[in-house]
């Protein structure tokens, strides 16, 4: 009678990896290559057990699948209750498509505790499949939270120099934020008597009490999204992460403010998020344009890449509080779509910092001469962080900010000007890195690509630009389940019988 | 057929750029130009069947691209008059430009990879003239836009010319910003980007407003602004052309292909293709005429004094582009494309030429070190001439005809805005035929200006470059008397293509002008020749005299109207000011309040942090996690039984 667990199985998956890699004993060496090499099985297994996901799901329907429930705390209807819709899907997706590339990222680079880093790694990974297949809201706190720790731990012990102070300042920030949305979780089992997502969904609260619990909600997620101006422990992050922490960061943990919105904010609090769109508008705005001004003037590649991150993640927001079919899919499409370049783009600078140990862009330069593949993979990369047509980095943007231009065309022509900073900064990055004289002699004598390095990135750019051309591989799949949130969406609303300003226009 | 037209271009992109490095620089070169061949006989293929043997126009469609809701975009390749006729001009040119390249970069050591961009960049300009939607012509649009970046830069060693690829790219996203309004505009109006739905759609809206900036405004014009300003930056109009000259530091035959004949012309493709929308938004026509024809004037003006024989010819182009907007924007749409056409088929050839006198004085490009050289190099002189007088609008010479259609179009307008593009059109005209002739003359005649050892050493180009050169003289000589009554005579050549409501139809009125405006042009050019043969031959020093006595005006023109002076000022330093500014508000008010106050408190938790480094990490996660799920559960128990 019910169906085998198969999103449990992936979550605790990498768990059982963890706890198998912990029985590993021997000399250092052993202990590091076996780590190494389970890791990097257990998630491809999961990977490849997440590839079962999206051959069996039914892109027609919006519904919830795969969904298993067991009672957990039946005296307080607690219920261990996992599924899946069209939304959350791609997420599960990405987060198990990375996470065997980091561990294959990591490789070299990690040279002490490999047993503990790998540990940590496969723990986290148990977190964020957790987190998207959540259907009950203190398991979904559990997982969200839980993330955390094992990021924290990646920052603060395998990071860099100033890895404390960008690990607490990561964690205080993420906690504080929510430890408010845990309040408002409380409140809101406490004002319905159910702890299930669908349910909760179904049925909003009160129009007060929606205000107050989105703001909750919203100082959790716009912490992790981040958005302006709660941004600024991500660039501090990012450069103290070692690089496999930083890809799952920008990859994944990124886009869980972005999930957090979409599960949460708009079905479950509508009224709610009518009434902050406009800020939420303003904010990505602010952090689109402003972000990518400061992105224009880093002198650490890592932080011109993290900075250039909000400032995509202010499109995402953008998008999904214009609460329009185009608006959402254009989010979550960039969501993904920006996990996968995002994520190769932190690895190319990982693949030059392994060589170099510095992040300095003016400590590289011409590096086109000695590393043409690398180039290649960076060029690529580049272009789907513009957001050139053809790459998938362009359908996202170009969705949200079509949307955009349906709500209010002020906010889209100054959100459209991100277009031009955008191709600004990150051309220059690559100007600089990888185009000029050679005149650092280290940089010059760098090794191209290794095999190892050349095939991680080679699913990275099929992706990239396969999603670019065909991206209804993920937009038809994720259709229903937006068009049923926008259905339940407006329909909450008061005044959901106002039409698209065009429709009204062309009728006059 | 329509494929193998589009397609071909793509697949000799992909082989030589994938397999380039194992299969060497031959293979490369063959494939790719195998690859240019086979689309330009096949686009010609189709310019007989659809645009000779008058067929209706037609969509091919290739798969599904977008959809999201009700905003639906394929990819498709659509096939009218216009568009076959701006395939062909494409791919011709092309195949020019990838046979001459051969002999032109044979010494060059990446001379694979730059065949591969070419054909990259055929693919999209294919893609953008055979665009079914707004998107699809987004994506090729963009995809030039790229081809250009990577050709620009190509010498990636040279600081200047990765300068030029970074600025031609920012500068031309500012026009696609506008270009992206425009279609995002285009939807929220039509719910549709596509082309036919839109066309039909504009012509039931001609009336409809819509709130923009909080201002009530006429919807057409607002679109048509919007994507005219996408059109502005890729067709280096006046104020967004600042990328065009300095993109001369690509190659010479990317500047032949690119940054002549094809790439910069899509602009006025996009208006041409845009017209029934056009037709609707006589506000944004009047704009269109105004920039065109200032662009037009100022160019030449710039043109007038520049001493890099690619600048001239930069300044030139962007000139004759201005003649094409202002054709565009009296409705003379078929004037407009061509003048297009000729333009490519003479402007390519200069380019060439230019490069073929390059390459035979060892890379250089100052006008003031050639001279002198017109017997060293016999063929090549005679095509810079040929292409010259065409450029000057010459009697009988391809140019001639274009231009003559495109003022008379203008004078026929009859409107203020018209009479203002005729009267610009015919000062630069002027200004045309005396730059034109400038060039010639210090290029090849008089005393050689350069060393002996470089004067020995100068020898004509192989066959391989210049019998593209030659294939292009006999555009320049043939293409304007040949097309003449096909595109502007009395045909119904465009089949609908191009929309001209009954009133505007300038083209046709071009045909009933005084004679003095038939023959004003071509006087002009006349005397523009005859002036710098005065001035570069009779008496050389004149020109030294009349810079010394029009000193401001000679320094407005020599530094380019200083518009990149101003550009610097105003928005690159700016923009990095305001980058710092923030950067340092991240950093001390945003986290001074926030998170270093609280860490600050804290401090001592670094120390208990230090300790991981000896303990065993994973019990200290596994107590932080346990810790995390009891605390949880804690609360959520006190506040539950709290509550019951």
């Amino acid at each position: 009678m019910i169906e085998f667990p198969v999103l449990s199985l992936l979550t605790f998956l990498p768990l059982i990896g963890a706890l198998l890699i912990l029985t590993i004993r021997g000399s250092e060496e052993i202990v590091a290559r076996n780590s190494r090499w389970a890791a990097l099985w257990v998630s491809g297994t999961t990977f490849f057990v997440s590839l079962y996901l999206l051959f069996q799901f039914d892109g027609t329907s919006a519904e919830f699948q795969f969904v298993e429930t067991i009672d957990w705390f039946p005296a307080l209807g607690l219920s261990y209750t996992m599924g899946i819709d069209g939304i959350s899907l791609f997420f599960v997706l990405l987060s198990a498509f990375l996470t065997p590339i980091c561990v294959l990222a990591s490789w070299t680079a990690v040279k002490t505790r490999v047993k503990e880093y790998m540990i940590a790694f496969l723990i986290l990974e148990t977190f964020m499949i957790g987190t998207f297949c959540a259907l009950d809201t203190i398991l979904f706190y559990i997982f969200f939270e839980g993330v955390l720790i094992p990021m924290f731990l990646i920052i603060g012990i395998w990071g860099g120099k100033r890895r404390v102070y960008s690990a607490y300042k990561f964690f205080l920030y993420t906690l504080l934020g929510s430890v408010l949305m845990l309040v408002a979780l409380l409140t809101l089992y406490v004002q319905t008597g159910t702890t299930s997502i669908p349910e909760l969904m179904e049925d909003p609260v009160g129009r007060d009490l929606q205000i107050w619990l989105w703001l909750a909600f919203f100082a959790s997620f716009a912490v992790k999204m981040p958005m302006w101006p709660v941004h600024t422990w991500l660039p501090d992050a990012h450069v103290e992460a070692p690089t496999a922490g930083s890809v799952i960061l920008a990859g994944v943990l990124l886009k869980m403010g972005g999930y957090g919105f979409l599960r949460f904010s708009l079905p479950m609090f509508p009224e709610a998020s009518e009434f902050f769109a406009p800020m939420v508008f303003w904010l990505s705005v602010v952090a689109i344009i402003y972000t990518s001004l400061v992105a224009l003037v880093q002198e650490d590649m890592k932080k011109l890449i993290a900075y250039s991150s909000v400032a995509h993640m202010g499109y995402v927001t953008l998008g999904i509080f214009t609460a329009t079919v185009q608006g959402i899919e254009g989010a979550i499409f960039q969501m993904i779509s920006h996990g996968l370049i995002s994520g190769a783009l932190f690895l190319c600078v990982g693949v030059v910092y392994d060589r170099l140990h510095t992040r300095e862009i003016a400590r590289y330069g011409g590096l086109v001469k000695n590393m043409p593949k690398y180039a290649t993979v960076f060029m690529i990369m580049v272009l789907g962080s513009v957001g050139l047509p053809g790459t998938s980095g362009f359908v996202g943007e170009f969705l949200t900010l079509l949307a955009a231009f349906q709500v209010d065309t002020i906010i889209a022509a100054f959100a459209t000007t991100g277009i031009i900073l955008g191709a600004a900064y990150m051309l220059m990055l690559y100007r600089k890195v990888v185009f000029g004289e050679q005149v650092n002699k280290d940089a010059a004598a760098m090794s191209d690509l290794n095999p190892r390095e050349f095939w991680y990135f080679v699913p990275l750019v099929v992706l990239v630009l396969w999603l670019g051309v065909q991206p209804g591989m993920v937009m038809d799949k994720v259709a229903p389940s937006v068009d049923k949130l926008i259905t339940q969406y407006e329909s909450a609303l008061p005044l959901h019988a106002e039409g698209t300003l065009a429709e009204e226009e062309l009728e006059e | 057929m329509e494929y193998i037209a589009v397609f071909s271009p793509l697949i000799a992109f992909t082989v030589a750029f994938l397999f380039g490095k194992q299969l060497g620089h031959k293979f490369c070169q063959v494939v790719t130009c195998a690859g240019i061949t086979l689309a330009a006989m096949a686009s010609c293929i189709l310019f007989v069947r659809i645009a000779l043997g008058g067929m209706e126009g037609y969509t091919v469609p290739v798969a599904t691209w977008m959809e999201s809701g009700d905003f639906i975009v394929d990819w498709a390749l659509r096939m009218d008059p216009l568009s076959v006729v701006m395939m062909c001009v494409v791919t011709i040119v092309s195949a020019c430009v990838h046979y001459y390249s051969v002999g032109y970069m044979s010494h060059d050591e990446a001379r694979g990879r730059f065949m591969a961009y070419l054909s990259l960049f055929t693919f999209a300009m294919m893609m953008l003239v055979t665009a079914d939607n707004l998107v699809q012509l987004f994506f090729g649009w963009e995809g030039v836009g790229l081809a250009s970046y990577l050709l620009i830069g190509f010498w990636n060693h040279k600081e200047s010319a990765n300068a030029a690829a970074v600025k031609a790219f920012v500068v031309n996203r500012v026009g696609d910003f506008g270009l992206a309004m425009g279609v995002f505009a285009a939807f929220f109006l039509f719910g549709t980007v596509q082309l036919d739905e839109l066309f039909a759609l504009a012509a039931e809206n001609a009336d409809t407003t819509f709130n923009f900036f909080g201002f009530e405004l006429h919807a057409l014009t607002v679109v048509c602004l919007l994507l005219f300003m996408g059109a502005m930056g890729k067709s280096a109009q006046l104020g967004l052309h600042t990328w065009l000259p300095d993109a001369m530091e690509g190659p010479t035959p990317v500047s032949a292909l690119i940054h002549a004949a094809t790439m910069v012309t899509a602009g006025v493709f996009l208006v041409a293709r845009m017209s029934p929308l056009y037709e609707f938004a006589p506000i944004a026509l009047m704009v269109v005429t105004v920039v065109g024809a200032m662009t037009a004037f100022v160019a030449a003006t710039i043109g007038l004094t520049q001493f890099d024989i690619k600048r001239v010819i930069a300044y030139s182009t962007m000139s004759q582009l201005g003649y094409m907007f202002f054709a565009l924007g009296v409705s003379a749409y078929g004037a407009a494309i061509f003048h297009l056409m000729t333009h490519a088929f003479f402007k390519a050839l200069l380019f060439l030429g230019a490069g073929s006198v390059i390459h035979a004085l060892h890379d250089e490009q100052d006008m003031r070190n050639m001279g002198g050289v017109k017997w060293k190099i016999p063929a090549t002189y005679v095509l810079m001439w040929i292409g010259s007088l065409a450029l000057a609008g010459i009697p009988f010479f391809a140019g001639y005809y274009s231009k003559d259609i495109v003022l008379e179009a203008a004078w026929a307008d009859h409107t203020w805005f018209g009479d203002f593009a005729y009267w610009m059109g015919i000062a630069a005209a002027l200004m045309t035929a005396f730059y034109s002739g400038r060039l010639l003359f210090m290029t090849f005649h008089g005393k050689p200006r350069m060393d002996q050892k470089t004067f020995d050493h100068a020898h004509e180009s192989p066959p391989i470059m210049l019998t593209p050169l030659i294939i292009l003289g006999v555009g320049a000589l043939f293409s304007g008397a040949a097309f003449y009554e096909m595109f502007v005579g009395h045909h119904q050549f465009w089949h609908g293509s191009i929309l001209v409501l009954p009133d505007n139809d300038t083209v046709a009125a071009a045909h009933h002008v005084p004679t003095w405006v038939k023959k004003l042009p071509m006087v002009m050019g006349i005397l523009g020749l005859v002036l710098a043969f005065f001035m570069y031959v009779k008496f050389v020093g004149l020109p030294e005299k009349m810079t010394k006595i029009f000193k401001p005006l000679h320094a407005l023109f020599f530094n380019k109207w200083w518009f990149d002076e101003i550009y610097d000022a105003l928005f690159v330093k700016n923009s990095f000011r305001f980058g710092v500014t923030f950067w340092k508000g991240d950093q001390h008010v945003v986290d001074g309040i926030g998170p270093d106050g609280v860490a600050a408190t804290s401090k001592r938790f670094a120390g208990v942090l230090g300790k991981f480094q000896t303990g065993y990490v994973f019990q200290y996660a596994f107590i932080m996690m346990i810790g995390v799920i009891g605390l949880v559960s804690w609360i959520f128990y006190k506040t539950v039984i709290g509550a019951e």
